[in-house]
This record gives C-alpha cells, structure tokens and sequence, in this order.
C-alpha cells in the first residue's frame, strides 16, 4: 500500500502550512529543513496514533523516517509484520 | 540614563518648528522624567528629558562649553569622568557643573573625533557647535545606548526611540520589507537597520559628523576579533589574574552615582558573580532583584535564593506567570520598536518597574558575559561539529552533540535522528558563517508565512549574503570559537539583547542598566586570550568560571548553563489573553496589515493551541508574526502624533534671531 499521499498532506499541513514548495518523496526532511527536532516527536506521534503502531526506540533512525519514501518503506514493512493489510 | 532627540537643518538656517521639537520630547520623557530642557536657534533644535543620577542639581541639559559655542544632549554614562575631568581643569578647561556630560563637551572641545576613544562608558550624545554649524552624533562601542536618525527634505531628525523621529508629521512611517527579512532569519535587524523604512540606528561604535559640505559616518570602534598569532601565551593563572583585576575595576567605575546602584542576580553565573564582587569588594549594603517564572522549566529562583543568602543582600523577587506575559506584550513592543520573536523581554520590563518601585534607578546586570567569555551552546556546538566535521562518521565525536543539549536528547531514542540534524552542514566547516548557519536556516523557514506580496518586496535579498559581505577582512585567520563571537555580539547582543531587552525595557521605567562585562578593556582583553582557556573541553567560561572561584558557591560555578528564556505559547496563548491575539492575527487584520498568508497563519495558531510538544520554531513564529501585527497597528495604522503627555521644561534656551 501506497501512504504517500497521507504522508505528503500530513507534513505539507503540518510543517509546510500549506506551502507545497515542490516536496519531493525523496528529499531528507531534515536536511532540507523541513522537520527539526521537535518536528520528529510531532511525526512519530502521528505515524503511531494514525496507523496504530509502536515505534521501537531502534527504529528511530533517518533511515525509516527522513523522506517520505523512507516513512513509507517503513510503514509497509511494519504493517506487514504486525499483520494489517499492506 | 536619559532620552535626547534634535532637528537640524543641514543647508543652513531654517525654521525649527518648537511645537514639534517640544512633542518629540515629550514622547521620551518616560526615559527620565526628572528634568527636560530645550536648546533652539536658527538651524537646530536639542531636546532633552533627564534621569539625574549624577549631579542630581546642577546638571540640566543642554549643557553648554564656557563661551556657549558648544551644546550638548547626553544618554548615559561615562564612566571615567573624574580623570577626564581632572586633565581638562588641568588643561584649563572651566566647568560649571559637575556631570559627565560637560566633560564630554570640553574634551570634544580639545580633542575633536578623538574624544570618543577616550570615553569609557555607555552613551549616546548630539553635540552642536555654532561657529562650524556643525552637528556630531556619536554611540558607544558596543551600542548600549540608542540612537536613531533619518534624513528628509534637508533636516536630520533624530532621537534616542524613534517614536520622537515619527512626532514629525512629514516623516512617512513605513514597515521596512527588509528588516522583516533579517528579524525573520537572524532574530534582529542587522546593524544600522531598523523596522522601519528611511529609520536608521548609528551602529555601535559609530559617529555621524554633518555640516552642509559634508556628511561623515564612520566607525570609531570595531569589535576586536585577534587574529591566532596575535593571542596572548601567559599561563591561564596569569590571565584570570589580569582579568580578576579588569572587572573588578569595570564594577568599580559602574558604581559611580549620586544615587543607589542596585543589581540584577539571575541565579546564573554572570549576574552572581557581579553582585558577589559589588558584594565583597565595595558595598555591604547590596539590593538584588530576580524574577521567578511560574512555569516550572524557567525558574531558577531556588539559586536566587541561595545567593542572597550566601553573599547576604537584600534580595527582592518578583513573580511572573504566563498570563503577565501576555497582558504585557504589546506594551513592549511600544518600547522595543521592533518585532521579536520571543518574549523575554516581557519579564524584564516588568523587573525594571519593580525596581523602579522599590526607589532605584541605577541596575548592574551580567549581560555580555556569555558572548564575552564564551558561554553559549552555540559557540560550543560550533567547536564540536568542526570537531566532527573532520571525521563525520566517528560514533564518539557525535555522540559529543548529545552531552550539549540534554534536555533535547533526553529522549534517547531519537538520538540518531538528533544527531543527523546537527550534522547538517558539516561539509561547511569552513565556511566563516559556519556557527550560525543552522540556526539562521532554521528561523528562515518561518518567511514561509510571509505574503507573497511581501516577498516579492523582499525581492532577491538575502540577508545571509548581506552578512558576508560585512564581516572584517582578516575574518578567515580567527579561530571557529572568535568568529562565532563576533556574530554573536555584532548581530544579536547589540541589536536585540541590549535593545529589546535591555535599554528598552528598562527605560520604559526609567531604570539604567550597567552591564560591566561589556567594559571595552575587557572585551579588548578577551579578544586576545586563546579559545581553549575560553571554553576548555565542554567546560563553558573557563577563565570567567575562575575569576569567581573563591566568591561564589561550588554549585552556582558548576552548574550547567540555563540560558535565560521566557515561556512564548504557553504565554502568549493562554485563555485570558485569546481576545487580544484573535483581534490581532485573525485572517482579516492579518489581510488588512498584508505581511502575512491569512491560511497559514490560521493553520499555525491552531496548530499551537492543540500542540502538546512544544516546537521552538512554531514558537517563534507566533512571536515573529503578532509582534509585527502589533507594531503595524501602534507605529504604521494609529501612531499618536499629537500624544497628551505635557513637558515641563526646566530650562529653555532659545538663541533664533527673529525671538
């Protein structure tokens, strides 16, 4: 399943307020200054209360949560693990 | 301190108009309501309102040299006046007062532009001399004092707060796109800027010399930034020694006055160390003043305590809850003339009204000390990704980030990510802006609420750019610790920390504020000392940390840093003050005023009235966004030209032909 689309419109709402400003699935959105540090906490906790998943504290990496690619790659393979339609 | 404001006509005579001359200072009577006096003649008009606290009867201003040839309006202090004044008598020089403010005068009188390197102290001074028709404005180094000036229509109008520029009709009052640009990213506006369009503040350490041939405006003074072979190679025993004795001697001089100097003790190092020298070396009978947040992460009067207990002073603490904060925001913003994206200056204008109504008006502070002698993250966080930078991938060098913001990292788990985001840049170590960069492209992101319009105003300018091209040639020989220091003080100190809260908001209750650490022998000396006895490993202030060694507590040495912060939504948002905020940043005033996206601005206050995690850069942005709101309705939409505030001159001197 494809959480592209919700991931794009959570942080264009929440972090871009509302300024598409050309955000590409791949970009880092720390590097390009779109999330800081408090920005993360705002992100998980909306990966974990939207998709009703726990985050482990080694999952808290760039890797699983810097672009919206990488949120999306991370998503899939934690649906998947947990059993929910992915 | 004291407020000074003056027309002059550059071309030659012309009319001074009194009425407008008496308005403009009346408005500044607020930063000294003691006396005030007027100075006219055919080309220029002085005005002045005064705070006495040195020759409490004979010291009126304007103040005249012995044939009358030269005027004088003064702010502020100098703070060597009994030697100066010793060397003019014996030069022959006659006073007839005993302030400050004459020697001033009469060493101008000697020396000319030389005078000014001679002066130690905080000031900001308009001298007129009648046989050269000839005006000096002048400021002191680090800009402690303000003054502001614009020239229209063949007249320099100027002024200690702009408010007294703006009693002139004919001066259009226009919110500048391009300070919004530089507040928006740097917190402040540069040098010389002010929010407002055509308004210009002299720089610290700057003079404006003007005659109708000739307008000259140059820097007497630079912040010094030694070059790494120039530095000094005495032991770090035989620095703390020279230093030990340099402040005690810039708290000596600070304490000069006819009334009773008091002192601002925070709990943190720099103001317990000031009050600990007053304290031990001069004044047994010591008054302190600290403030107690109600929220719980900014209060730090349990060290207050401790202080006054240990160094015994009577110390006075005053409470402020977020909804003080509130109630009192816009106020500020009258006195600081400019947006801001915080609101720490909340707290201290409200200290300066209780100390103001406990009976002093004299306050030593511990501002200056962190960019000094090396106090802040910044700097520190400067030192370890350049550390990091080197060898990007080293686990234990990024692990150094961790142990600089505890309370950031105090969620383990998200230390890679933390991490990742300081590591932002480190390819640009050696980029001269290097220290600053992360938190300037960070703030920047809040221009995203700007309007279109507004940006297109903004057009390419870039105030980073601007930065760049200001910054002092040999720049690129310091080390990464000297020049985070210089961007520091040369932007943020002067431009918001001794404004908006300093001089502000403490002469919005006639309160003077001394910050001995900012006495130009011990910048001049710390320039020189090496970074490492600066901050040693992670150890901020080392040298300073030893100064104090044997007067303070172990515990207030070693405790870690707080820096001094105020609440922002938690404050500004609260229920009681929501009426105040809507009218002000609701989608139509947003629209009206035109510098802002009405949508976005919506999203973002909903956004932070629900938000559990506080986001310092969305707090920022509320700050930035109903700050300019409010300067826009106070300085722009209803600005009082013609303010019920009735001046009572206590002398009036009026030399215009046709009298």
């Amino acid at each position: 399943m494809n959480y592209a689309e919700d991931l794009h419109k959570f942080i264009l709402e929440n972090f871009l307020f509302g300024d598409d400003n050309n955000l590409k699935n791949d970009a880092s959105l720390l590097e390009h200054g779109i999330i800081d540090s408090t920005g993360i906490l705002e992100l998980i906790s909306f990966l974990e209360e939207t998709y009703g998943i726990t985050i482990e504290d080694d999952e808290m990496i760039p890797e699983n949560l810097d672009s919206i690619d990488n949120i999306n790659n991370f998503l899939n393979a934690k649906l998947k693990v947990i059993g929910q339609p992915a | 301190m004291c407020g000074l404001t003056g027309i002059f006509h550059i071309n030659g005579p012309g009319n001074i108009p009194l009425d407008t001359l008496k308005r403009m200072t009346a408005v500044l009577q607020h930063r000294g309501g003691d006396e005030s006096g007027i100075y006219i003649d055919d080309q220029i008009g002085l005005g002045h309102t005064r705070l006495s606290i040195i020759d409490l009867h004979s010291g009126t201003q304007p103040i005249h040299n012995e044939d009358k040839t030269l005027w004088i309006v003064f702010n502020g202090e100098i703070f060597n006046y009994p030697e100066l004044r010793k060397q003019l008598q014996d030069d022959g020089h006659h006073f007839y007062t005993t302030t400050d403010t004459e020697v001033i005068l009469h060493l101008y009188e000697r020396d000319g532009l030389n005078c000014l390197n001679s002066l130690n102290g905080q000031f900001a001074f308009a001298i007129w001399s009648t046989p050269k028709k000839q005006l000096l404005l002048a400021r002191d180094r680090m800009g402690i004092c303000p003054l502001h000036y614009t020239i229209q229509n063949g007249c320099i109008y100027f002024a200690s707060e702009i408010k007294s520029i703006f009693m002139e009709k004919k001066i259009s009052r226009e919110i500048d796109p391009i300070a919004l640009d530089q507040i928006f990213t740097i917190w402040a506006p540069l040098p010389g800027f002010t929010a407002f369009k055509h308004i210009h503040e002299l720089e610290p350490g700057q003079f404006l010399q003007i005659d109708k041939d000739n307008i000259h405006l140059s820097k007497y003074w630079h912040f010094p930034i030694d070059p790494r072979n120039e530095l000094f190679d005495d032991s770090p025993e035989e620095l703390t020694e020279e230093l030990t004795r340099l402040l005690s001697d810039a708290v000596r001089i600070r304490l000069i006055a006819d009334v009773t100097v008091g002192s601002y003790l925070s709990g943190g190092l720099d103001s317990s160390g000031i009050t600990a020298l007053v304290a031990k070396q001069f004044n047994h009978d010591v008054h302190s003043f600290g403030i107690r947040f109600e929220e719980f992460d900014f209060d730090e009067s349990i060290y207050q305590k401790q202080l006054a207990s240990f160094l015994s002073v009577h110390h006075k603490e005053l409470s402020v809850s977020n909804s003080d904060i509130a109630s009192h925001f816009s106020e500020i913003l009258w006195h600081s003339e400019k947006p801001i994206l915080r609101t720490a200056p909340v707290p201290l204008f409200l200290l300066s009204k209780h100390v103001s109504e406990n009976g002093l008006k004299v306050i030593l502070t511990g501002e200056g000390a962190d960019e000094i002698f090396g106090g802040y993250n910044i700097f520190k966080e400067a030192l370890v990704r350049k550390f990091l930078s080197r060898k990007p991938d080293d686990q234990n060098r990024a692990d150094l980030i961790t142990r600089l913001y505890p309370n950031i990292f105090k969620n383990p788990s998200l230390k890679n990510s933390l991490i990742k985001f300081f590591a932002q840049g480190l390819d640009q170590a050696g980029d001269p802006l290097f220290s600053h960069l992360i938190r300037w492209n960070n703030t920047k992101r809040i221009k995203t609420f700007f309007a279109e319009n507004l940006q297109k105003e903004i057009g390419d300018y870039n105030c980073i750019e601007e930065i760049r091209g200001l910054l002092p040639d040999h720049f690129d020989t310091c080390s990464t610790l000297m020049k985070a220091q210089y961007l520091e003080s040369s932007i943020f100190l002067s431009n918001y920390l001794l404004s908006s809260q300093g001089d502000r908001v403490a002469m919005a209750h006639a309160v003077e504020t001394r910050p001995p650490y900012l006495d130009h022998r011990i910048i001049e000396f710390m320039a020189r000392v090496p970074a490492v006895w600066k901050i040693l490993g992670l150890n901020e202030k080392h040298i300073l940390k030893k100064v104090f060694k044997d007067i303070l507590p172990k515990n207030i040495i070693d405790r870690p840093k707080n820096p001094y912060r105020a609440p922002i939504q938690q404050s500004l948002l609260t229920a009681h003050n929501s009426e105040f905020v809507e009218s002000m940043i609701c989608e139509a005033e947003i629209q009206k005023a035109g510098y802002f996206n009405p949508k976005k601005v919506t999203s973002l206050t909903a956004k932070l009235y629900g938000q559990k995690n506080v986001n310092e850069v969305e707090g920022m942005a509320l700050a930035g966004i109903l700050s300019t709101q409010i300067i826009d309705h106070q300085y722009i939409r209803n600005f009082p030209t013609d303010p019920n505030c009735p001046l009572k001159l206590d002398i009036m001197i009026d030399n215009r032909s046709n009298s």
